[in-house]
């Protein structure tokens, strides 16, 4: 759209739905416009004290350090964890969504788990081998692997036991990121994994690949040769710079749109054979019991979904008023593309605005005018995908994959895995927010 | 196609060597960087097993010889006898609730696994947890065959090798459905 007919529309400020949701097209340039509708212009603003310089701008700031790191101020942003003291299990950090924006995830606040802790890989030394049923077995270097000519992606890679604590039958009492922090988003950058697959001279016959790491437990996990020649890559920046210890360094599998667990992090080897090998992970955990006690295996795709981060469980509005609603929504299935939020808990809904580009398997930040009327309200954001995909609501959902019969005690527990449906976060008249189920 | 376009096609397939008078002698535009190797040189990192017993290794272990492995080895976090540790980090490794008690049913051997093999396999790579790799193969088959005795999975005198294990049939193997077949 061009400058010169958007500065000709005047912006509807109708409501688009109910209990003060806004269209979004009054995000659209028109602030000015829409300050002076909500009452919020600075004309009438009451005499303060009149401003001064503050004591960091009357002297000299601090020495440019060679790597930056948060304002002190923001040291609180960082990621919750399930096993601060190292003990021999599995160890989560998630991403704090309430406290982030935007569709990229800072390296240093990606998600991990990390199932036997994690290794100190010299990338000088570090070796990826392809072998099985290939016409000749071939060894990668870090060196070799930056040789080639790499591609960039944005995807997100989101754990199948992400937002697990949703499958509880009375809604947990969590942030954002505790519920929904095994999800996170950044730019790869790597080898397509099907170059590499071709150097080998891969076996017709062979359909699958056992992808292992190098970590302590050499984690593996059967990856479809489908998804392999589809959209694979091993990958070995992330965000521009090498990827972090907890993220795969100094090189991963990733499988855009599948289960976390099967981007395979310290990647050391892939064989191709002809069946899969029904590894601990897609036996165990990364598989599901159904109501009725049928069990799913090599569900792989995570699917549409959505949730609001802004405002969520722990934010506090302050008075009635203008706030923008925002969340992040994606889709193993492709491009995201529809956001609707309600506020009334689902009984009318409003298109939210789509931060733009929008990638393919990728973080998809919507945002959506509000105003708040000082009453309960109750927010839920709904997303569908380029495919037509609908993010379930919540009582088709349990009606399929059920719900736990005993309330879950924490968001750290895993009573089910691929939780896709609905977040609702109920707004009390004194601005505080609440998890609900709506 | 614009001129400038055609001329830079032509440019490019040239710099890899791809000119369709040379498409039989020219090397790949293919960076083939990796270093050949023979399976010989991996065999030591080869630990995948498959259910049909591929890459199973020699050797053979009976439930008595894993009942001492398991006490000295495995009892300090899976508790004795296999019953299990601090729930639910060290799961019990015997027994298992029917799946129909619903969506949050403790996932178990008995209950939910489809092959014997992914216990070789994981015990193989990752246990025990602070010192995998430690295990001799025929202490692995014989942890295998113990907890599969616990869990009255064979017999107790029954001995576990690549040829036995990859034949015991476990219970939840027909109950799954892939609800992807597509993706596959």
């Amino acid at each position: 759209m061009g400058i010169s007919k958007r500065r000709g529309r005047t912006p509807s400020l109708d409501a688009v739905a109910g209990n003060g949701l806004i269209n979004r097209r009054a995000l659209l340039g028109q602030g000015i416009a829409l300050a002076g509708a909500m009452g919020v212009g600075g004309a009438t603003g009451a005499a303060a004290e009149p401003l001064k310089d503050e004591a960091w701008s009357l002297e000299v700031g601090a020495t440019t350090p060679p790597l930056q790191t948060p304002s002190r101020f923001e040291k609180g942003v960082v990621r919750a964890l399930s096993n601060p003291k190292g003990e021999f299990r599995t160890s989560h950090a998630r991403t704090p969504h309430q406290l982030l924006n935007g569709a990229i995830t800072p390296n240093p606040l990606h998600f991990t788990i990390i199932h036997a802790g994690i290794p100190d890989i010299d990338p000088a030394q570090h070796k990826l081998v392809i072998h099985g049923m290939v016409k000749q077995p071939l060894e990668f270097t870090l060196e070799t692997l930056s040789r080639y000519p790499l591609i960039t992606r944005t995807h997100f890679v989101e754990c199948a036991g992400n937002s697990a604590g949703m499958f509880s039958n009375e809604p947990l009492q969590a942030p954002a990121g505790l519920i929904h922090g095994l999800v996170s988003c950044a730019e790869w950058t790597g080898v397509p994994l099907s170059v590499l697959l071709d150097e080998a001279g891969i076996d017709p016959a062979a359909k699958w690949l056992v992808a292992e790491g190098a970590d302590a437990h050499f984690l593996d996990r059967s990856v479809p040769v489908k998804k392999a020649y589809d959209d694979a890559m091993v990958a070995i920046y992330q965000n521009g710079e090498r990827l972090m210890p907890g993220n795969g360094y100094p090189m991963r599998l990733l499988l855009p749109g599948y289960q976390g667990n099967m981007n395979v992090k310290f990647l050391r080897r892939l064989k191709a054979v002809d069946q899969p090998s029904y590894t601990y992970f897609e036996s165990k955990n990364y598989s599901q019991i159904l109501p009725g006690g049928k069990t799913w295996r090599f569900h792989f795709l995570m699917e549409v979904k959505s949730f609001i981060t802004y405002p969520s469980f722990g934010h506090h509005l302050k008075e009635p008023g203008f706030y923008a609603i925002s969340g992040v929504a994606y889709s193993g299935t492709g491009r995201i593309a529809k956001v609707l939020v309600s506020a009334d808990g689902g009984k009318s809904w409003g298109e939210a605005a789509l931060q733009t580009p929008i990638h393919d398997k990728a973080f998809t930040r919507f945002v959506m005018p509000w105003r708040w009327d000082g009453q309960p309200a109750v927010l839920l954001s709904r997303a569908w995908d380029e495919a037509g995909n609908a993010q379930p609501l919540r009582a088709e959902f349990v009606a399929q994959r059920g719900e736990t019969k005993k309330p879950v005690a924490t968001p750290l527990a895993f009573p089910n895995q691929h939780y896709n449906s609905i977040t609702s976060w109920g707004v009390d008249s004194k601005g505080e927010i609440k998890h609900v189920y709506a | 196609m614009s001129t400038r376009n055609t001329l830079a096609a032509c440019v490019l397939a040239l710099a890899f060597g791809v000119g369709t008078a040379h498409a039989q002698s020219a090397p790949s535009p293919a960076p083939k960087l990796g270093k050949a190797i023979t399976e010989n040189d991996i065999k030591d990192w080869d630990i995948a097993v498959l259910p049909n017993g591929t890459g199973l290794p020699a050797g053979q272990g009976t439930p008595q010889e894993g009942a001492k492995i398991f006490a000295e080895r495995c009892s300090a976090c899976h508790g004795d006898s296999a019953k299990g540790g601090v729930a639910p980090f060290y799961p019990a490794l015997v027994g298992g609730a029917p799946l129909t008690n619903g969506i949050e049913t403790q996932k178990t051997i008995a209950n939910y696994y489809a092959y014997a093999t992914t216990i070789f396999d994981y015990i193989r790579r990752a246990m025990p947890f602070n010192a995998s790799r430690t295990l001799t193969d025929n202490e692995t088959y014989a942890l295998t065959a113990y907890i599969l005795s616990l869990n009255k999975l064979i017999g107790e005198n029954d001995v576990m090798d690549a040829k036995t294990l990859p034949q015991v049939k476990m219970p939840n193997r027909d109950n799954f459905i892939l609800p992807y077949p597509d993706r596959i």
